[in-house]
């Protein structure tokens, strides 16, 4: 396949709009009717070589920063919020992998075919059995016997699982590791055996295509990041899901505040000069997106700094605090302002056929404080409350 | 120092292991410790040894061993 490989930050933003408006804007109402994978959004990332914008350029990707890639899940989550998740969920998994492969020559290799062939890679990190906690893990890798090693995994949920060509899975380092030993283990699905678990109609989200699989796995150990997981999840994974899933969450509010003033111009121009309550409304809701835009763009300045210039500090208590705080603020923020929406446009606004409809918008944004439940992070933070002194 | 420390772990960390049974160098999430009760461990050294860690120690990495908590009092005042 030829692939238009984009260079920087600027090719990315722009292939996100463009695709935004070509391919996630006309189909996001069809992928969320019928629960389906947006497969125009996503093929056309592969062909603009968005799925590697963050493989550095040094082994042939966009070198796109954080920020950008952040940008791109902004954009997209203006049209489909289905869409701009699974990007948000793609750039995750690749950004664990270059900010961790350590010098890994299978790690490099693979980052070049996500290149070549605009890999799609999904996570395995939610298990049944571990009460929602991704820090603990069931399964183990098995003793490993000439350099190839196995595990079985039952994950409750795995976001495009039929559609992803490779996993990042969580997992215990061996047999007799403790839960909370875990390493990251990259496996492509002809290595795999995936197996589904029930059906997928949930409320929002619905073109994430995310049910439950038994994944059954069989690989060099080569393929095991050398880092351990708790490393990876301080320094990458977590802050970066946080930052990329709450621009797509501001992405969707963002659409449904532009849906709710189209609404309060149009009834302006229809009746000039006349007091417009719904317009004192919107005003109100402005003030509601910009608290959630101003923590949202904090947080990933925050972010593209530490990476960039002070990774240990990631690791600091104080710091897991202001991420995992920014999840939980903006998980709640975006249901408000897209409910909020709601109000503004009455009920041509909760009608799901109209231009000024958010019913999509508001059901997406309630999927935010379930992606790792918002009571889970309450109780780790109020743990690191008690002992982290300036927050 | 040493002993202090294990007696705190001892009471706070959970292991699944007697930390009798453990080195100096041996890592305690390993051993069982989690996030949880490491925040309980820090508590309870600030507590025993009347000091307070700074925020850029209070990190995983530092509460991994005896050997390296020994190192973050040490950091804090507390002679070895």
């Amino acid at each position: 396949m030829s692939v238009a490989v984009t260079a920087g930050d600027e090719a990315l933003t722009e292939a996100a709009r463009r695709i935004a408006a070509e391919f996630a804007a006309p189909n996001a109402d069809d992928v969320d009717r019928n629960a389906r994978f947006p497969r125009e959004a996503v093929e056309a990332m592969r062909e603009a070589g968005v799925l590697s914008s963050l493989v550095p350029t040094a082994l042939g990707g966009g070198g796109a920063s954080v920020a950008a890639a952040a940008e791109a899940c902004f954009e997209l989550g203006r049209s489909c919020g289905a869409s701009a998740m699974v990007l948000a969920m793609h750039q995750i998994q690749i950004g664990c992998m270059v900010n961790h492969l350590d010098g890994s020559a299978w790690f490099e290799d693979y980052l070049r075919e996500v290149v070549a062939e605009q890999r799609l890679v999904a996570s395995i990190t939610s298990e049944v059995g571990t009460g929602g906690d991704l820090g603990k893990s069931v399964a183990a890798v098995s003793e490993p016997a000439d350099g190839q090693a196995s595990f079985e995994k039952q994950a409750p949920t795995v976001s495009y699982g039929e559609y992803a060509d490779a996993f990042l899975t969580t997992v215990r380092r061996a047999p007799d590791a403790d839960g909370g030993d875990q390493v990251l283990v990259l496996t492509k699905r002809e290595q795999m055996e995936m197996e589904p678990q029930g059906t997928w109609d949930p409320l929002g989200m619905r073109g994430t295509c995310s049910p439950g699989f038994v994944a059954r796995a069989s690989f060099p150990t080569e393929q095991i990041l050398s880092t351990p997981f708790a490393q990876i999840s301080n320094e990458s994974m977590t802050p970066l899901s946080h930052v990329l899933w709450s621009h797509v969450w501001l992405g969707i509010a963002t659409d449904a505040f532009d849906r709710a003033r189209a609404f309060v111009r149009a009834a302006a121009k229809r009746k000039p000069g006349e007091p417009l309550p719904a317009a004192i409304r919107l005003s109100e809701l402005m003030s509601e997106l910009s608290l959630l835009r101003a923590e949202v763009s904090l947080a990933l300045e925050e972010y593209g700094t530490l990476i960039s210039s002070d990774r240990a500090k990631l690791s600091e208590m104080a710091t897991i605090l202001r991420f995992n705080n920014l999840k939980i603020a903006a998980s709640e923020q975006a249901p408000v302002v897209c409910q909020g929406a709601m109000a503004v446009g009455g009920i041509v606004a909760y009608k799901n056929d109209t231009p000024f409809s958010v019913g999509r918008h508001l059901r997406d944004s309630m999927s935010a404080c379930l992606m790792v439940a918002n009571e889970r992070i309450h109780k780790t933070d109020a743990s690191l409350l008690l002992i982290a002194k300036e927050v | 120092m040493k002993d202090q420390i294990r007696q705190v772990i001892r009471e706070h960390a959970h292991l699944s292991v007697d930390v009798e049974t453990l080195g100096d160098d041996a890592d305690l999430y390993q051993a069982g410790m989690t996030s949880h009760a490491s925040v309980n461990v820090m508590i309870a050294l600030e507590d025993t040894f009347d000091v307070e860690f700074l925020d850029s120690m209070l990190k995983r990495s530092v509460f991994e061993s005896i050997d390296s908590i020994a190192g973050a009092l040490q950091e804090v005042g507390v002679p070895a």
